[in-house]
C-alpha cells in the first residue's frame, strides 16, 4: 500500500465504476420505478409511490397467472440444483485420476456450454416430438396400448425442461469442481487412508469439509441460473411456462409497471439466494479457519 | 460391476492389484456417469437428431420420416434465382455477424480493461473478491429483467432522451434508441461482458508478476509491457472469452427478440420462427447451418492459440 499509484490506476478505477455503475443502473432504475404511483408510467418522472402494482402481481392483475409460475420455477430450480450438486461433486471426483473416456466426457461438459441455446432446446424439442410420434402411432403394435391412450406429450418441467436446464448448469458445476481440485491437498486423503479410513469416510470426513464452501457455490449457480433460464427452455418446456418465459411473453404486451413490479420481485429471489449462499459459504470458511488444522499447510 | 470382474480371466492371478485397477476403474464411471448419461440423453442425442431431421421430409403439419433437402432448399429459396440481390438468409446471416463483430469487441474491450483492473491494479485479495463479486451477481439474475431495465432509460420519454432535449442537443426525442441494433448491440454488452471478464482475469492472475517487474526493470514502457508480456500471456483467456460471447451471440433470439422489438431477424429467430410453424426439417437445416459456422469461427479462433496446451 505504501508506493505512490500510478496514474493507470486512478482512469481504469474509473473505468471499472463506469461498469459497475452501467451494469446496475438500469436494473435499480427498474426497482425503483416498480413503486410507482398509481397513475405512473413505464418511465421517470415517479408519480407518487406505492404497492399498486405489486398488488397488481399478487392479485393476478389479468395479465398470467403469475403465482403458478413462480411455484414452477421455484420447484424447477429447487430440483436443478440438487442435481447439479450431486452429479458435479461425484464427476469432479471422478476426474482426479485419469479415465477411459475422460476427454470425451469433458469435451462434451464444454460444447454443452457453448452450444448455441436455440439449437439445444431444438434438438431436445425434436427429441420428444419422436418420442409422442412414436408412442402414438407405434405404442399398440409393442402391446403397450395403455400407454398411447390418452397421451398427449412426455414434454414437460420435469422432462423436458429438467434436461434442457442440465445441459446449461452440470457444464458450470463441472467447472467449478475443476477449479476445487486444482488446489486440492491430495496428501489429505492419503493421510486418512494410512489411518485407516474407508473411502466414504474419507470423502465425508475429510474431502466434503474441505470442498463444501465451493459446493455451496456449484449449488447458487445450479438454482440462480435454472431460476434464470430462457433461451433453453424456449422450445423444451411443454405446455406450461416458467417465470421469465412469462416475463419474455409480457415484454410485448405489458405497457404498465407491474412488469416492473414482477421483475422486482424475481430479483428478490434472486438476491435472497445470492446472499443466503455468500453468507453460508462466509460461515463455513470461518468455521475452517478457526477449527481446521495446520495440517496441509507444510511446515513453515 | 460384479459380473464384469468374475468374467475377466486375469484378475484372478494377480488377485489385489487386478482387482483393485479394475474397482478404481469402474468407481470413476459410477461417478461420471450419471453426468455423462444426462448429456447422452438431452445433449448428443437430440443433436443428432437435429443433423438426422435435417434431411427429412415435412408438410404443413408434420415431419416425414424420407429423405429429402427441402429443409436446405426451402432457406436458400431465391438465392440463385435473385442475384445479384441477396437472398433473405444471406441477408439475416450478415445482420448477425455484423451484430455479433459488434458485441464482441466492444466486450473484448470492456472485459479486457476491466480484468485488468481486477488482476493487476487491486492489490487486497479481499478487494479482489469483493469486486469479482459485484461484477458476477448480475450475471445471478434474470437476463430478461436486465433487458426490461433499458425501456424507462432508452424509451421515447426515457431518461436518456429527457436528459439530451433537457441540455439542448436534440429538439425532440430520438427513436432509436429502443427496439434498434443500437440497444440489442447495448443489451447484449451489457448481457454477458461478464463472459469475457471472467477468462481473461484468470489468464491475467496467473501471470507471474515478476515477468513484470523484470520487464519494467528492463526499460519496457507501460505500453510495450502490455502489448509484449500481459496481451500474450492473457490470449488463452481472449480466445476462451470470445468462444463465449460469438456463440451466445451467433444463436441469440431472446435478446435480439426482445430489444429490438421482434422486428430484428438473426440466425436464431429464424430457427425459433420455423419451429412456431411446426416445421421441425426446416428448423432443424437451420441449426446445421448454424452450426457450421459456429464451429469454422471456434476453430479459427483456436487456431490462434492451442487452448488446451495453454490450459
Amino acid at each position: 500500500m505504501g508506493d505512490k499509484r500510478p496514474r493507470s490506476f486512478y482512469i481504469l478505477a474509473l473505468f471499472f465504476t463506469a461498469y459497475v455503475l452501467f451494469l446496475y443502473g438500469p436494473m435499480i432504475a427498474i426497482y425503483i420505478l416498480s413503486f410507482q404511483g398509481p397513475d405512473g408510467g413505464l418511465t421517470f418522472p415517479m408519480n407518487g409511490v406505492s404497492l399498486t402494482w405489486f398488488g397488481k402481481v399478487f392479485s393476478g392483475g389479468g395479465i398470467v397467472d403469475i403465482g403458478a409460475a413462480f411455484k414452477r420455477s421455484l420447484a424447477l430450480g429447487l430440483v436443478v440444483m440438487v442435481i447439479t450438486v450431486v452429479l458435479s461433486v461425484a464427476a469432479g471426483m471422478a476426474f482426479r485420476k485419469p479415465f477411459r473416456g475422460a476427454s470425451f466426457v469433458f469435451y462434451t461438459a464444454i460444447a454443452s456450454l457453448i452450444m448455441p441455446s436455440i439449437i439445444t432446446s431444438l434438438g431436445i424439442a425434436l427429441e420428444f416430438r419422436l418420442i409422442d410420434d412414436f408412442i402414438n402411432k407405434h405404442a399398440a403394435d409393442y402391446g403397450l396400448g395403455w400407454l398411447a391412450e390418452g397421451h398427449t406429450t412426455a414434454m414437460g418441467l420435469f422432462t423436458s425442461g429438467l434436461g434442457a436446464h442440465l445441459t446449461w448448469t452440470l457444464p458450470f458445476g463441472l467447472l467449478i469442481m475443476f477449479a476445487i481440485f486444482n488446489r486440492f491437498d491430495g496428501r489429505l486423503e492419503e493421510a486418512a487412508r494410512d489411518l485407516g479410513a474407508t473411502p466414504w469416510q474419507t470423502f465425508r470426513h475429510v474431502v466434503l469439509p474441505i470442498i463444501l464452501p465451493s459446493v455451496v457455490g456449484i449449488g447458487l449457480f445450479g438454482f440462480t441460473l435454472s431460476w434464470d433460464e430462457l433461451a433453453r427452455s424456449s422450445q423444451a418446456i411443454g405446455s406450461v411456462n416458467t417465470l421469465p418465459l412469462e416475463l419474455q411473453g409480457l415484454t410485448t404486451t405489458v405497457t404498465k409497471p407491474d412488469i416492473y413490479a414482477l421483475g422486482t420481485l424475481t430479483s428478490a429471489v434472486s438476491f435472497i439466494v445470492i446472499f443466503a449462499a455468500l453468507s453460508v459459504i462466509l460461515v463455513l470458511q470461518a468455521r475452517q479457519r478457526r477449527q481446521g488444522s495446520d495440517a496441509g499447510k507444510g511446515l513453515v | 460391476m460384479a459380473v464384469t470382474i468374475d468374467n475377466t480371466p486375469d484378475t484372478i492371478a494377480p488377485a489385489a492389484s487386478g482387482w483393485r485397477k479394475i474397482a478404481v476403474r469402474s468407481i470413476a464411471w459410477l461417478q461420471a456417469g450419471p453426468m455423462t448419461l444426462v448429456f447422452a440423453l438431452f445433449f448428443l442425442l437430440p443433436l443428432v437428431l437435429v443433423v438426422i431431421v435435417s434431411i427429412w421430409d415435412y408438410n404443413e403439419y408434420e415431419m416425414i420420416p424420407a429423405f429429402s433437402f427441402r429443409g436446405y432448399t426451402d432457406t436458400f429459396e431465391g438465392c440463385v434465382a435473385n442475384l445479384p440481390e441477396l437472398c433473405t438468409i444471406l441477408k439475416t446471416y450478415l445482420k448477425t455477424l455484423k451484430l455479433c463483430l459488434l458485441t464482441w469487441g466492444l466486450t473484448l474491450m470492456i472485459g479486457f480493461w476491466v480484468a485488468y483492473f481486477l488482476a493487476f491494479h487491486v492489490r487486497s485479495k479481499t478487494w479482489q473478491i469483493v469486486l469479482s463479486l459485484l461484477c458476477t451477481i448480475p450475471f445471478w439474475t434474470s437476463n430478461v429483467i436486465r433487458m426490461i431495465a433499458w425501456i424507462p432509460l432508452l424509451g421515447r420519454n426515457g431518461l436518456v432522451n429527457q436528459g439530451l432535449v433537457g441540455a439542448g442537443f436534440i429538439n425532440k426525442p430520438v427513436e432509436w434508441l429502443l427496439f434498434s441494433e443500437f440497444s440489442v448491440v447495448l443489451a447484449l454488452v451489457h448481457l454477458f461482458t461478464f463472459f469475457m471478464v471472467v477468462p481473461i482475469f484468470n489468464s491475467m492472475i496467473r501471470i507471474d508478476k515478476r515477468l513484470i517487474e523484470a520487464a519494467y526493470d528492463a526499460g519496457a514502457s507501460g505500453w510495450q509491457t502490455l502489448v509484449n508480456i500481459i496481451i500474450p500471456l492473457a490470449k488463452p483467456g481472449i480466445v476462451i472469452g470470445s468462444i463465449f460471447v460469438i456463440t451466445i451471440v451467433m444463436g441469440d433470439f431472446v435478446t435480439i427478440g426482445v430489444m429490438g422489438g421482434q422486428q430484428i431477424a438473426s440466425a436464431g429467430k429464424i430457427i425459433e420462427a420455423r419451429l412456431s410453424a411446426l416445421q421441425f426439417p426446416a428448423a432443424a437445416a437451420n441449426a446445421v447451418i448454424l452450426l457450421g459456422i459456429t464451429i469454422v469461427i471456434i476453430s479459427a479462433l483456436t487456431r490462434i492459440v492451442d487452448v488446451r496446451k495453454e490450459l
